[in-house]
């Protein structure tokens, strides 16, 4: 079946869309946008003069949590920022989609660009930001030029500059073509990679809202965290929260990719159950039966199947069952999937993708990925797993950034629910699966 | 303040306090790799992960801030755990080649190894190998050994001022390279040896001489320049095998310039001298002491008998002790000479009878870092002074403006305010114009005949910039480089920066060129300082004597004038050479008498901020050289004079410094008068040379150090010239240059450096290449020397 070419049905992102509404794979101009009553919410906060600390006080009510894979959250972060810093600020946008399984800011930014530049402008006036940049991946070329013809649209019509829409509220935003390192979407990383540097993790503290881009306070958020702003604003932050659960207001765009039937990004409602997403997603490809499935992105734990079916898609529920609903990337895997090359798979990512900045991140993703490779092999013995685990261990919290921990939760929840497989892989030197063809 | 525990023992540390200082002033020790004290955080080993109540996993103590009432436990189950696990990530890449590895015994990684590592491996993959890298002829890698602290990156970004080494790939593939196909070059870049915490980077020179139990380790001071680094000296068999630094906060803090580190080779030197030698009927044979002694004295009385105390001269090099300057002096004076000298690449002698003290750096070299503005005169600073340059470098880093006079543009690898590149003969002038514009924004009076001599003098903009940047600091200072000090009008620029440094408010100091230029003075070892007064060392060459002493000069390297220097000692009907190297003064010399350097005798150096520090000798002379204060003290009792009784070096001390070995109290670089000629831009007249001293060309022992001889500083000279006098010479690409001097010739490869002032010609002394040429800062004639054509086949 092949990827939908537009223009698609208008409810391709899902009935319950608030972000990704309306759209048709060739509507992203800014007429479509204001069309879809798109800069309104930028028009109210200037026309109505809202003071900044109630659009923060917006977001807080709105328990928006970031949308990048931490969680955190938005208006809280919005907080932190110095509103009194007498030099210059900045805000980042993270568009460095780099989390295997996840490819929601990309179609963001394909089909809707200005709802994320609407967003920034709203978020540089909330904490006093005159500039802004979006940090976008850099295997993504195609992408990085419509947001650039995205913010000339925006310029011209005067959404940014200098005394937007005649306020003195001024706005630069610029676009930043990112250099494809996974490790650049770790804000640090991102901040330094920003700066002309190699994309190498910082060590926190100071935060970014003390030191960030050139040493000056900064805020980063994810781009759908920014893209869910102009919502809230229009409808208020209550309203964003009720279309969720307490604690976590608001859509969330999944990534749904492995084997469904129609992999592609949803929006939904948090709280969702992941059974009613799959079946948005076509249900599972060719008939066959769920086995595993990481439902936030490669760097958390997966779930087996049983666990999943029961599992409602919100932080909380998510955290609940064991994992974490992360960047939102669910992936999908059936019965024919080895678990071991899945992992195999994940621990060759990590071990590539280590800035080799710090000690066990650097050294132990190599020895895990070299251990699940021999396993994988046939040649594991018993004792591995008392290795694998005490590795991953020994990464977890104890590097610079949060990828040693990304390259550790696989590997001990992928020993932790398919044991087996891993035993049988040593046992019988082949695999549990037959050949997936 | 704020208050923390470790283990369970309460201090107090400072606002701002990582838990690295809180405990290593709780001393406690925690394990660590890349923190370094000097150097930035970078928190990347995690081998200083500590448990730190209320957080839920390890912290790094080198970057985490202490918090009031935090509760730090360094060495609880899961700080050790988190420690261990560490380690175990370092060792299972890191090749087990203790045995091979030159760090073995010196190793960090080693000595935590014991304490953290398990006694076997439970890694059962392959290991990582990395290639070596060439990184020049000092530093030797096994990068399979890198454990990627990037302490060595840091040192260059932070400390030496330039990114010499990097550390490019991601993950495992992570590896410290130079900048493509580059070498390190740095003057600091030994440092990173020492910083290295396992064998990646080590010394070449000294790679597979020595394991570093078999060493004992000696105090000394370097024998360079005039900072006095503080050296351990280690020896193994009587031979000095590497020297590290000591640490001296006041001087050199950790670090060791490359000149100081690794010149010991040329201790080692076969052109040592290890036997008196004299030469008879034309013929030189090898003597016994007490022969050549008795030849020199015999031959002393008799020209002082024949043409009188005058006519003898004694000379010696800055990097002599104070013990050997002051009986060499006492020797000279004895003879009824008051020619002595130890100023020999000095031209300008007027200062002389002025000056109340010894010149010195005006501060501690401490102080250095905390001034704000800064205006150096007429120095290569880097290489000159590479330490000073380094507490410079760090003082622009916090906002000190540095502002430069020179003849050249080099790179000094930190942020310059202001510049004013001009040719040698206009820097009087542009100083004048500094001091004129100053005068005029602190609107302060200047002495009537320091006015009269201005009145010619037109403020540049430069000058003004350098004006005001100074007058605008509250803690400035003037110093005079070694080139100013060379500087055929060296006492205009002394007269000019002591009434700048007295208009502005700021400090005034020479840089000091050599370990004991402050010492010399101390010792009396100028013409003006005794009885009888003589002449200076440009005279005592420009008027022949009959007989010279020369200690530890090579004068065809170490004089102003190598020309004018050769003549007249090849003129002369004694000369007595004592070095511990046989050189060219086999050419004119009579007599060669092998005295020890630094390492094999006891002395004293008096460095630039005037601290005198006195050393022991590391090893036992080489076969019968002798210490050159005792062999003075001999020729002073064969020539019956007073006072030569001493039996040791500090007896000598004792006679110059007094029981307290204070020479603070003998420093001044105020004159007492000033004259001034009237001041005027200089006319143009021929090509003028700018000569500086290479750094690896100082003295005797640097040019002996096969290492340093191999480095980029050391590339053979250069005529560097801008574009346009390049093009008027009708120079191409390739081609060499005639330079004439007073008769004598260099011929050296021509290289354009669009930097340097209109008609000068770059041309470096001290180097045996440009020997024949005459003073350093002289007018020389240049012409073409057409790149030799190819022949085919």
């Amino acid at each position: 079946m092949g990827l939908p070419v537009p223009p698609f049905a208008t409810d391709l992102f899902g009935p319950e869309a608030i972000i990704m509404k309306g759209l048709n794979g060739l509507n992203w101009r800014i007429s479509d946008y204001e069309a879809r009553g798109g800069y309104q919410a930028l028009r109210k906060i200037l026309a109505e003069k809202i003071p900044p600390e109630q659009i923060v006080n917006e977001v807080k009510k709105s328990a928006l949590r970031g949308r990048g894979g931490a969680g955190f959250p938005t208006g809280l972060k919005w907080s932190f920022m110095p509103r009194q810093f007498p030099g210059r600020k900045y805000l980042v946008c993270n568009s460095d989609e780099g989390e295997p399984g996840t490819f929601k800011d990309r179609d963001l930014l394909r089909y809707n660009p200005h709802i994320v530049i609407e967003g920034m402008i709203i978020a540089g006036y909330a904490m006093g930001t005159p500039v802004g940049y979006n940090y976008i991946h850099g295997e993504i070329w195609d992408i990085y030029e419509r947001f650039e013809e995205a913010l000339e649209e925006a310029r011209a019509a005067g959404y940014l500059g200098k005394n937007i829409l005649g306020s003195d509220f001024g706005f630069e935003l610029y676009a930043h073509h990112g250099y494809g390192a996974y490790i650049c979407g770790e804000e640090t990383a991102l901040l330094e990679s920003l700066e002309g540097k190699k994309g190498l993790p910082r060590f926190k503290p100071p935060f970014p809202a003390s030191y960030g881009l050139y040493g000056k306070p900064t805020t980063i958020n994810n781009t759908e965290t920014f893209a869910a702003v102009p919502w809230i604003i229009l409808n208020g932050g209550e309203e964003f929260l009720n279309l969720g659960r307490p604690n976590n207001g608001g859509t969330k765009i999944f990534s749904v990719s492995g084997d469904v039937a129609r992999p592609g990004n949803y929006e939904v409602r948090l709280g969702t159950p992941f059974e009613k997403l799959l079946e948005m997603a076509g249900g599972m490809k060719d008939g066959r039966k769920l086995k595993a499935c990481i439902p936030g992105g490669s760097s958390m734990p997966v779930l087996p199947a049983h666990i999943m079916m029961e599992t409602d898609m919100d932080y909380d529920s998510i955290a609940k069952a064991g994992s974490m609903l992360g960047s939102g990337a669910v992936i999908i895997m059936d019965e024919t999937r080895c678990m071991v090359r899945c992992l195999l798979r994940l621990s060759y990512f990590y071990f590539e993708e280590s800035c080799g900045q710090c000690t066990p991140c650097r050294e132990g993703t190599g020895w895990l990925y070299r251990m699940v490779d021999r396993i994988e092999r046939g040649r594991g013995k018993p004792e591995d797993f008392d290795v694998l685990n005490s590795v991953s261990d020994n990464i977890a919290g104890r590097t610079i950034c949060a990828l040693g921990d990304a390259a550790a939760l696989p590997v001990k929840s992928f020993i932790k629910h398919f044991r087996g497989e891993f035993e049988y892989h040593m046992e019988h030197k082949n695999c549990l699966v037959p050949d997936y063809v | 303040m704020l208050e923390i525990e470790v283990n369970g023992k309460l201090l107090e540390v400072p606002d701002g306090a990582t838990i690295m200082d809180a405990t290593n002033q709780a001393g406690v020790y925690v394990p660590h790799f890349c923190y370094h004290k000097k150097l930035s955080i970078a928190a990347n080993c995690r081998m200083c992960l500590v448990q730190v109540e209320k957080a839920p996993k390890p912290l790094p103590a080198c970057a985490t801030p202490v918090t009031n009432g935090m509760k730090v436990f360094t060495h609880s189950e899961q700080a050790v755990d988190a420690q261990k696990g560490v380690m175990e990530f370092l060792l299972i890449n890191h090749p087990l080649d203790c045995p091979i590895c030159d760090q073995g015994g010196e190793c960090q990684l080693q000595d935590l190894a014991v304490g953290y590592g398990a006694s076997g491996s439970r890694y059962e993959e392959p290991k990582r190998v990395v290639t070596d890298k060439n990184l020049g002829p000092l530093i030797s890698t096994d990068m399979t050994r890198c454990i990627h602290c990037t302490r060595c990156v840091r040192f260059g970004q932070e400390i030496a001022g330039i990114m010499e080494l990097g550390m490019i790939g991601r993950g495992e593939h992570a590896e410290i390279i130079t900048f493509v196909g580059k070498t390190v070059d740095s003057e600091l870049s030994g440092n990173v040896i020492d910083l290295c915490p396992v064998g990646a980077l080590t010394s070449k020179p000294f790679r597979y001489t020595a394991r570093t139990w078999e060493l004992t380790r000696k105090a000394s001071v370097s024998p360079h320049c005039g900072l006095g680094s503080n050296l351990t000296v280690q020896v193994k068999q009587n031979r000095v095998m590497r020297v590290l630094p000591r640490e001296n906060e006041a001087i050199n803090e950790c670090w060791l310039s490359d000149k100081d580190r690794f010149s010991y080779e040329g201790l080692n030197s076969e052109q040592r001298l290890a036997r008196p030698m004299l030469k008879r009927g034309g013929a030189w044979q090898e003597v016994e002491w007490q022969v050549a002694l008795e030849h020199v004295a015999n031959e002393l009385k008799r020209i002082r008998d024949q043409h009188g105390g005058q006519a003898i001269g004694g000379l010696a090099t800055p990097h002599q002790t104070l013990e050997e300057l002051h009986l060499l002096q006492k020797f000279i004076r004895g003879l009824g000479s008051g020619n002595v000298d130890f100023r020999l690449r000095q031209s300008d002698f007027s200062t002389d009878g002025k000056l109340k003290g010894a010149p010195w750096l005006g501060m501690k070299i401490a102080e250095v870092g905390k001034l704000d503005r800064v205006l150096v005169v007429g120095s290569t600073l880097r290489k000159d002074h590479p330490l000073l340059a380094h507490r410079l470098r760090q003082a622009t880093k916090r906002g000190t403006q540095l502002s430069v006079i020179n003849p050249f543009d080099d790179d000094l690898l930190m942020r310059v305010a202001h510049k004013a590149i001009v040719a040698p003969a206009a820097m009087p002038d542009m100083l004048a114009q500094v001091l004129n514009a100053a005068a005029r924004i602190k609107n302060a009076p200047l002495p009537e005949a320091v006015r009269s001599a201005l009145e010619r003098v037109t403020v540049s903009e430069s000058a003004q910039r350098i004006a005001a940047s100074l007058a605008s600091g509250q803690n400035a200072a003037v110093f005079l480089g070694n080139l100013a000090q060379h500087h055929p009008h060296a006492g205009e620029l002394h007269a000019l920066a002591q009434e700048l440094a007295a208009v502005t408010g700021a400090r005034f100091g020479f840089l000091g060129e050599a370990s004991n230029s402050v010492g010399g003075y101390i010792a009396g070892a100028v013409p003006f300082a005794g009885v009888p007064a003589g002449m200076n060392a440009s005279l005592m060459l420009a008027q022949p004597r009959k007989a010279y002493l020369l200690l530890g000069v090579e004068a065809e390297l170490d004089t102003h004038d190598p020309q004018q220097a050769v003549a007249a000692l090849k003129s002369a009907e004694l000369v007595v050479a004592m070095s511990p190297y046989q050189h060219r003064a086999l050419e004119y010399a009579h007599v060669l008498l092998p005295v020890a350097p630094f390492t094999e005798t006891a002395g004293t150096f008096i460095n630039a901020e005037g601290t005198a520090q006195s050393f022991s000798g590391v090893v036992a002379p080489l076969g019968e050289t002798r210490p050159a204060w005792k062999v003075l003290r001999v020729l002073g009792n064969l020539l019956g004079l007073a006072g030569f009784d001493h039996d040791s070096a500090e007896e000598v001390r004792r006679e110059v410094l007094g029981a307290g070995a204070d020479a603070s109290g003998k420093l001044e670089n105020r004159l007492s008068a000033i004259r001034l000629d009237a001041l005027a831009p200089a006319q143009a007249s021929g090509l003028q040379r700018i000569a500086e001293v290479p750094i690896y060309s100082t003295d005797a022992i640097v040019r002996r150090s096969r290492s340093l001889q191999q480095t980029r500083d050391a590339a053979p000279p250069v005529a560097w010239m801008n574009r346009a006098l390049h093009e008027r010479l009708g120079l191409r690409e390739g081609d060499h240059v005639r330079v004439r001097q007073e008769g004598g010739e260099a011929v050296v490869p021509a290289a354009i450096d669009d930097r340097l002032p209109a008609d000068c010609i770059r041309l470096a002394a001290a180097r045996p290449e440009t020997a024949a040429l005459g003073a350093m800062f002289g007018t020389v004639g240049a012409e073409r020397v057409a790149a030799q054509r190819r022949v085919a086949g």
